[in-house]
């Protein structure tokens, strides 16, 4: 018998888990969020020369102290989180809405129209359910435009709906010359007739509705006979066809609902937030746009549950990083936007952790022990 | 002895997440001049064992052995140092590329600053009389500058199987070689093999196919559900003891072919042509008819036309011209839907197993009620009955999972194949197209299969099984029928044919049609339709048309 040499083992290979449990997977995401802010506040202290924590701390402040920030909070996270779920159906269909900001632009314009030209005219009621009509429907338009053309034509939809965006926003300003008239300012001012009730703030009604569309999203998508022929298309084409599903519908269809949502929102923020016109420029004031959207809802795994913590969480830290700019006297945006995307960074990249574990190799004689432990793990 | 052992595996173990054990404490060896057919059913772990020897997996225990020297081999590339080389079941060649420009792709010598210049005109010069020298010595037929995407399986194969050996592999891992062959072409690979073991390499090939281990290995390693059996000589074990062995309890190798007296013809095909999406001719003019109770095999090399007509007959694929006929109606123009309602079933199985008739993240609950999930009130799917369904149809087909809501790519080939067969012939069609049931299936599985195949024709089913193994087909079919090139080259019966007379007609050597030319061909003679009702349809056809 010869004498076997043994070979150095790499330090370590990268095998797939199996279901981690709900409780860890959550646990290796908490982890995630706190090693991400505590990052953002390494950052901060070796960049402002703060003291470490005092991110952490302006962090919590600004998003609960005063209580108004704090409805803040809950009025923008809950508007992030309809968007977000205007874009579950298309995406798990693996159609990619990039044009919610559009959509969103022409609700808004609809909803100022109606305001505008018919407040005061008829009653408020009458008016309120006029501009909540014509907002989804143009909203509902804007999206079906490109779905058409990629059920009949094959056209690539990123770029499609990424343009119908630039359309909409040209028209935008169109129309705020023709609605501002001899008005040289070029913005249109506050409409002041048929404005949404309030309830007590803005946020009311933004979250109540917002609660709803969760509610019909989650039930849409998981349950009924609609969502199961959208997520069919979404994982495999040719099985739509073989069951008898009518592909072109369907992507027509869905996309009416997504742009119906999106319309939806612009309705809630030109009728109730903003009373005036919604550009993007005064959408990304408020700290997001149908871009952030896509971000929530792939974090969220087009969970339509997820997405409304994931949707706190963005608006969170954009709200506490604003309060925190205000507060050290931070000029410059980079540094600030910077912190924030480290922090997403940490936050995706912890996926790998529930996807892969790293199996460091000992000697030969532990693997029997590693294989052990890891049926036991399992378990 | 000790020194022809080039690989040796010891307590080889691996884990995949979810507990599923796929070799447990595998200890094999394989010698210079032999070729060695590793054996078990699906999910037996033998692809797994041969993708850690090729650096695809990483063992979780145990310890591999080359040349009685201890190997880690943790990438494909440290594989080929070894000299190991492995000849997948789906080829990973680049399309566009040629031959040679395959075979020489990625073979680079020390570091990178060599890096271009296997890409020179001088390099490729000598590779390309290497090549030829390669090609020589084992008897491949090759032309080097044709594309990938021009060849047939069988030659895209031999680049597969010379881009191994221009890599200087000694030991040959060959999974499944022969399924996508046809019989000409198995025996001209056998032939090749032989020469290889003749020059001192050793091989291992996996297969199905028991008459192949007969005909081709030395030995046989047996595997079952992820350990090693035992290894026995070929010259000293028969078929029987094999399947024994890789079972685990005896098992009844015979394909029934039951005697049915339903004879209606159910579903008629006259004269249809159907093109590809390319635009080119899939279905060329073909007529052939199915009875109630009767299989009808269909025999033919990959890409015949077999995946056109079975779309055409499901409704998913325009055809040009000609009739389908289910039950004295026409079925060209329906929904794929109402095709569904009629009871015509039909599934394809394709390379991957899952591209049609399943959605692979779904869960097998979820994959039971595709083609209904629109039955019933209301806008709500019922999964609750569906469920019922997934369960009863696990245990009757004894699929393994975990439980019914496992997304159907987690399974393994065989028990995806199980719930999409099973799925089918629960809906109680009364047609039933089925197109590679058995497609990279065990016997044990395969068998399972035939058996419910068997028990719809029974019922009086009318069954297109379109096959690939014609020892499978000549016991199971009533007739078959060959296509080539999407021609008709005639419908023979399975009890008075051969496998060789099958192979002629399926390259197209031999086309019966012409022989009977005075007989009306393809069409019954107690047809739905009479001969005038024919041409009036086809006259109302034509008419509509203009």
């Amino acid at each position: 018998m010869e004498t076997i040499k043994t070979v150095k083992e790499p330090l370590f290979h990268v095998i797939k888990r199996g279901d981690l449990s709900l409780t860890r997977q959550i646990l290796v995401r908490v982890i995630a969020i706190l090693s991400g802010l505590l990052l953002g506040s390494i950052i901060c202290w070796i960049v402002y020369k703060t003291s470490p924590f005092v991110f952490i701390y302006y962090l919590i402040k600004g998003n609960f102290n005063p209580f108004d920030n704090f409805l803040e909070l809950i009025k923008r996270s809950m508007l992030l989180l309809m968007i977000g779920l205007a874009l579950i159906p298309p995406f798990t269909m693996k159609f990619w809405n990039l044009g919610g900001n559009g959509q969103i632009l022409m609700g808004g314009l609809a909803t100022i129209i109606c305001m505008k030209y018919l407040g005061g005219v008829m009653p408020d009621g009458v008016v309120w359910i006029l501009m909540l009509l014509f907002s989804m429907a143009i909203g509902a338009i804007w999206a079906v435009i490109p779905a058409v053309f990629k059920a009949f034509f094959k056209t690539n939809e990123t770029l499609f709906t990424l343009m119908m965006n630039y359309i909409a926003a040209g028209i935008m300003l169109y129309a705020i010359k023709i609605i501002s008239g001899k008005n040289t300012t070029g913005t249109i001012g506050i409409v002041k007739t048929a404005n949404l009730p309030e309830l007590g703030h803005p946020a009311v009604l933004v979250a109540l509705i917002a609660i709803i569309v969760t509610i019909f999203i989650t039930l849409y998508m998981k349950y009924s006979k609609h969502g199961y022929e959208v997520a069919l298309v979404g994982d495999s084409r040719n099985t739509a066809k073989y069951s008898g599903i009518n592909v072109k519908v369907v992507i027509i269809r869905t996309l009416v609902l997504s742009g119906a949502i999106c319309g939806l929102a612009g309705f809630l923020l030109a009728g109730s937030v903003n009373h005036t016109l919604v550009t993007e420029e005064t959408m990304a004031k408020s700290g997001f746009t149908a871009f952030t959207a896509i971000i929530a809802v792939w974090i969220a795994h087009n969970n339509p549950l997820a997405t409304i913590g994931v949707s706190f969480g963005i608006m969170f830290l954009n709200n506490g990083m604003e309060y925190a700019r205000t507060n050290l006297n931070i000029t410059e945006e980079a540094i600030p936007s910077m912190i924030i995307g480290l922090i997403y960074l940490v936050v995706i990249a912890c996926e790998f952790f529930i996807t892969y574990k790293l199996k460091f190799n000992g000697k030969k004689t532990s693997r029997k022990a590693n294989t052990a432990e890891m049926l036991k793990e399992d378990k | 002895m000790e020194s022809n052992c080039v690989i040796q595996l010891k307590n080889i173990s691996k884990i995949f997440p979810g507990k599923v054990v796929a070799n447990k404490n595998v200890n094999l060896s394989v010698y210079k001049n032999e070729i060695l057919a590793l054996l078990g059913e699906n999910g037996s772990g033998k692809t797994t064992l041969m993708n850690i020897i090729s650096g695809i997996y990483y063992p979780d225990e145990g310890q591999i052995l080359i040349d009685g020297k201890d190997a880690v081999i943790k990438s494909p590339k440290d594989a080929f140092k070894y000299k190991i080389g492995m000849i997948h079941q789906h080829f990973k060649l680049v399309e566009t590329f040629t031959a040679i420009e395959n075979i020489i792709l990625g073979v680079k010598k020390d570091g990178f600053k060599d890096v271009d210049s296997e890409n020179s005109p001088k390099k490729r010069k000598k590779a390309a009389a290497m090549i030829t020298e390669l090609a020589e010595k084992y008897g491949f037929n090759i032309d080097l500058k044709k594309k990938i995407y021009d060849m047939s399986v069988s030659e895209k194969q031999t680049v597969e199987i010379i881009k191994v050996l221009y890599r200087g592999a000694d030991i040959l891992i060959l999974d499944e070689p022969t399924a996508v062959l046809t019989p000409q072409e198995t025996e001209k690979l056998f032939v090749i093999l032989r020469k290889m073991r003749e020059d001192g390499k050793a091989i291992i090939i996996i297969t199905h196919k028991l008459n192949e281990v007969m005909e081709i290995s030395d030995k046989v390693a047996i595997m079952r559900k992820g350990e090693y059996i035992t290894t026995v000589k070929t010259c000293e074990t028969n078929e029987k003891q094999l399947t024994e062995l890789m079972v685990g309890k005896k098992v009844e190798l015979k394909i029934d072919r039951p005697k049915t007296d339903f004879d209606r013809p159910l579903l008629e095909i006259r004269d249809i042509v159907i093109d590809k999406d390319d635009g080119s001719r899939a279905i060329d003019d073909v007529s052939f008819y199915i009875r109630g109770g009767e299989i009808l095999g269909v025999a033919g090399i990959a890409g015949c036309g077999q995946k056109e007509l079975c779309e055409a007959i499901a409704g998913l694929r325009p055809i040009k011209s000609g009739l389908i006929m289910h039950k004295g109606e026409n079925l060209i123009g329906l929904p794929p839907k109402v095709i569904i309602e009629k009871g015509v079933s039909m599934s394809f199985i394709p390379e991957d197993r899952l591209g049609m008739g399943l959605a692979p993240s779904f869960s097998i609950t979820d994959n039971m009620i595709i083609k209904n999930y629109s039955d019933g009130k209301g806008p709500f799917v019922d999964r609750k009955s569906a469920r019922a369904r997934a369960n009863a149809l696990i245990q009757k087909l004894e699929i393994v999972t975990p439980s019914s809501e496992t997304p159907v790519r987690r399974l393994s080939g065989g028990n995806v194949q199980k719930v999409l067969v099973g799925r089918e012939i629960e809906a109680g069609p009364n047609v039933i197209i089925t197109a590679y049931p058995v497609r990279g299936l065990d016997i044990n599985s395969s068998y399972v299969i035939y058996d419910i195949l068997n028990e719809q024709k029974k019922k009086g089913t009318g069954i297109l099984f379109i096959g690939e193994d014609l020892d499978v087909m000549l016991a199971l079919c009533d007739k078959i029928m060959v296509l080539c090139h999407g021609k008709n080259m005639g419908v023979v019966h399975a009890e008075k044919t051969t496998k060789e007379v099958l192979g002629l007609m399926m390259t197209g050597s031999l086309d019966l049609t012409e022989e009977k030319k005075d007989k009306n061909y393809g069409i019954a003679k107690d047809s739905n339709l009479t001969e005038e009702e024919w041409k009036k349809k086809m006259e109302g056809e034509s008419n509509g048309d203009d």
